[in-house]
């Protein structure tokens, strides 16, 4: 029996800023930032956006490109992010409810930094692979906050990725030829319950962290399923940056074109548990039938979680139903400048 | 603020556009109604509205009520959906919202429309954007 | 039905009044039109607010009030639509009147609105509005009216200037009323250049936040004649109730007043009067937009024709058609369940010859239009001096 996802999705708010916006304000070197970082841009959203609504339309998207999935027959839905709007009460409820998926479903939140997304479609596919539910829908979501004059503050950037899993062949579209996740206790990046913005090791979040964990999980992936990488047409890997999912694609034997249409972040910035997820919908929306795709994404804390997709002839049928994932990046732009970036995420401290 | 149950109430329109079509007279009611106003009927079938619609009445809040202040100013607008049901909706992402005429051709994304506090529910709806 | 007629009238001034209550300020407005009548006693009260509840924390309002003039036990009640309350408690009390089941009835309105703050009092105004197909998304009332301003634009050609040459109008009115809120001039350009509040609505396009109160007295016909002997006296030739749709998205065209247009029908049917017959009326211009609607809906003009007879002044105090002489709601003031009981008051003194210097000669037939929210509810009345 093979499963895989019948229907995908991704949303990428339409506000932008400017690498040198922020440089600008805290008196850093905007060139050299952009230099070190290959970060020109990142997405902002609205003070309407958040985890949730990103994820409704991406999960509104996946259904579209599912033609004709019945919202009610998906038994499962998960949504990974660390931006979830409460603490406590699920993202997923609430997009479960949007989407007409209640009453009949298991739904819960997760939260592993960036791999949240990844985690959710290990999940949705698992509970289908096991024969539990018929569809299961796993989602990856974030707004994520970088403290004020904080490098972090370069990258971090919101988007949404949604995928329904199933096993029903004449819908899939992506099918799961392997999955291998490798996991540590690294403590590269963390947030104390009561804080607003997230701590990191400095330099200690790439090779300890980010480079041991997906070369790792790639590697592994790629010698128990019995393949090289030339097999692949694409490879998207987790996109803290621009350089670091070039530099560990190259390392694991990669070429720039495999991971051309995956690559968002210069211009998308981290968009944490959407990040390698929504580079996988933009690779998806150029794939061919019979195209080998690796995904590997990378959650501090840490661990890496990556999926071997074999796409099939239903692919070309999906593509264009649902808003392209590179158009979303590329068009209808709205750039804000600091001030506005500030009043959008929260920053600004406001009267009581 | 609204109280958890009155917005969990209303959680099959401002969530998922259900509407109510009057076996009547085919007039579809949103919110749905007990009666029918055009052909006083009591009998309906289930609707779903559709998403894609055209501005007919716009204009632009500079002095937003309590709970919007973070927003203004705003675009907000009546708008009349592909199936003749008209709604009231906030016209989001617009870099100027002054540019908002009569006849612009929308459709309605899922946004947060308000919260009550730092920490109160949040309340979630659909805000119409430009095509 | 019995006829029936105005004998008393009672203003104060509105404003911001700091120092006094809701009970000081109605019981001043009662107390005038009871002296003004030259009676002590009643048989009913009726009392216009929108929301004492939650303006003053105060529901219950027609007992307290009532017992606030030593009048505890007789017959009281609050009316409510909105900013059409004040014209529904008249009506209340000439139904009464007219049925034969009270002789006199003291007819008031009242609000007081400077105790909660700005914010709270926007809150309050808004629960007019549909709260959850209008209020839940951020409309405001500006907002609704800017709407129907925007469609009434792209459909007739109306412009902002013509909207303020309205301000301008009523603010020149009125200078010429001692009791009210605002005694200053205002130009089309002071208007243009105030702050946009809703596009295309500026801050001299709205009507003020206001306290303030007003009350006439009801009597029948041939009883206030037997009193006055040959001396003028108002009667109630007309009176007209409509509702529409309170949501915008439910109105079938947001370029017209639905309810004014049928509340005005049933007014003249009765009165057996035509728009042409009316020589002065006081028209609810809670912001600009809505008097020019509202004289197109009362059929003074055709539609479309409301913004340029505005323009060209022919509503002005000395023209065609003297629309809101007292200053109307934006000069005024709103005081929101006070205004429709101060429109009757305003005409029937212009039809006694009473209005001072804002008199419009040889007055005889006039009309008030009051309106809830956005338009949901309307109350016309025609009075005629007799």
């Amino acid at each position: 029996m093979s499963i895989g996802i019948v229907g995908y999705g991704s949303f990428i708010p339409r506000r932008r800023i400017k690498l040198e916006e922020i440089a600008k304000v805290w008196g850093a070197d905007a060139a050299s930032y952009k230099r070190g970082l290959q970060l020109h841009e990142k997405s902002v959203p609205g003070k309407d956006e958040d985890t949730i609504t990103m994820a409704v339309e991406a999960g509104r998207r996946a259904l579209v490109r599912s033609g004709g999935v019945n919202p009610s027959a998906i038994g499962a839905v998960y949504v990974g992010s660390e931006s979830h709007p409460y603490a406590v009460k699920p993202s997923g409820t609430v997009v479960a409810e949007a989407l007409g998926i209640t009453p009949e479903a298991h739904v819960g939140d997760l939260e592993f930094a960036c791999k949240a997304g990844t985690e959710s479609m290990y999940l949705a596919y698992s509970l289908v692979k096991a024969g539990e539910v018929g569809y299961a829908l796993g989602i990856g979501a974030d707004t994520s906050q970088g403290a004020p004059g904080d490098a972090l503050e370069y990258s971090t950037a919101a988007g949404a990725a949604a995928f329904i899993f199933g096993s029903d062949e004449e819908r899939i579209v992506a099918e799961v030829v392997a999955t291998y996740s490798w996991t540590t206790d690294t403590p590269d990046f963390w947030r104390r319950s009561q804080m607003h913005y997230p701590r990191h090791g400095s330099r200690y979040t790439g090779e300890p962290a980010y480079f041991r964990h997906i070369t790792s999980s790639a590697a592994g992936i790629m010698e128990r399923a019995g393949f090289k990488p030339e097999d692949f047409a694409f490879a998207v890997f987790h996109q803290p940056n621009g350089k670091f999912p070039v530099r560990v694609g190259k390392r694991l034997g990669f070429t720039t074109k495999q991971m051309e249409p995956g690559w968002l972040s210069p211009w998308l910035g981290n968009t944490y548990s959407g990040a390698s997820p929504i580079g996988l919908t933009a690779s998806f929306d150029v794939a061919k039938p019979g195209d080998l795709i690796l995904i590997t994404s990378f959650g501090s804390g840490a661990g890496s979680d990556s999926f071997i997709f074999r796409m099939t002839d239903r692919i070309t049928a999906v593509q264009a139903l649902a808003p392209l994932t590179r158009m979303q990046l590329d068009n209808d732009k709205i750039y804000v400048d600091y001030g506005t970036y500030a009043k959008l995420r929260g920053k600004i401290r406001m009267g009581e | 603020m609204e109280s958890p149950a009155r917005s969990w109430r209303s959680y099959p329109q401002r969530y998922r556009l259900e509407a109510a079509k009057c076996s009547g007279c085919g007039k579809v009611l949103f919110p749905p109604r007990l009666t029918c106003p055009n052909c006083h009927g009591r009998e309906f079938t289930q609707a779903t509205l559709p998403r894609d619609g055209r501005v007919v009445a716009p204009t632009v809040i500079h002095v937003p009520p309590q709970g919007f202040k973070e927003h203004a100013p705003y675009a907000i607008a009546v708008v009349e959906l592909k199936n003749g049901v008209r709604v009231m909706v906030q016209v989001a992402d617009m870099t100027d919202p002054g540019e908002l005429a009569v006849g612009d051709p929308v459709h309605l994304e899922f946004r947060r429309i308000r919260e009550d506090g730092e920490a109160g529910l949040i309340f979630y709806g659909h805000k119409a954007i430009r095509d | 039905m019995r006829e029936v007629a105005i004998i008393g009238v009672g203003m104060i001034d509105w404003g911001e009044l700091w120092g006094k209550s809701l009970r000081e300020i109605w019981a001043e407005a009662a107390l005038a039109a009871l002296d003004d009548a030259g009676i002590d006693r009643v048989d009913l009260i009726t009392v216009g607010c929108m929301s004492p509840g939650l303006f003053v924390g105060q529901e219950h309002l027609a007992s307290l009030l009532a017992d606030e003039i030593g009048m505890a036990g007789v017959a009281s009640t609050r009316v409510e639509s909105a900013c059409a309350s004040g014209s529904l408690a008249f009506r209340a009390g000439f139904a009464e009147v007219a049925a034969g089941l009270s002789d006199l009835v003291l007819v008031t309105g009242v609000e007081k609105m400077t105790d909660v703050d700005g914010a709270d009092a926007t809150y309050a105004l808004g629960t007019a509005a549909d709260q959850e197909l209008e209020g839940f998304h951020g409309i405001t009332f500006p907002g609704l009216y800017a709407m129907m301003a925007r469609v009434h634009m792209a459909h007739h050609g109306t412009t902002s200037r013509q909207l303020a040459a309205v301000a301008a109008k009523n603010h020149a009115n009125g200078l010429l009323n001692p009791h009210a809120q605002y005694h200053m001039r205002v130009s089309i350009d002071d208007v243009l250049g105030s702050t946009m509040v809703a596009d295309p609505l500026h801050l001299l396009d709205c009507s003020p936040i206001t306290d303030g109160a007003a009350a006439v007295v009801l009597a029948p016909l041939d009883k206030a004649k037997d009193h006055v002997g040959n001396r003028t006296v108002v009667k109630v030739a007309g009176s007209g109730l409509a509702t529409d749709t309170i949501a915008l998205a439910n109105r079938e065209d947001l370029a017209r007043l639905r309810a004014v247009e049928l509340a005005a029908e049933r007014a003249y049917v009765m009165a057996g009067r035509r728009p042409s017959d009316i020589h002065v009326a006081e028209v609810h211009d809670c912001f600009t937009i809505a008097e020019i609607m509202a004289t197109e809906a009362l059929g003074f003009f055709e539609p479309g024709e409301g913004g340029p007879a505005a323009e060209r002044g022919l509503t002005a105090l000395g023209d065609r058609l003297p629309i809101n002489p007292s200053g109307g709601l934006k000069s005024k003031g709103h005081p929101v369940g006070a205004t429709g009981v101060a429109q009757i008051a305003e005409i029937t003194l212009q039809l006694l010859g009473k209005a001072g210097q804002r008199q419009v000669e040889g007055a005889r037939v006039g009309l008030t239009q009051n309106m809830g929210g956005s338009g949901g509810s309307s109350t016309v009345h025609i009075l005629e001096a007799v």
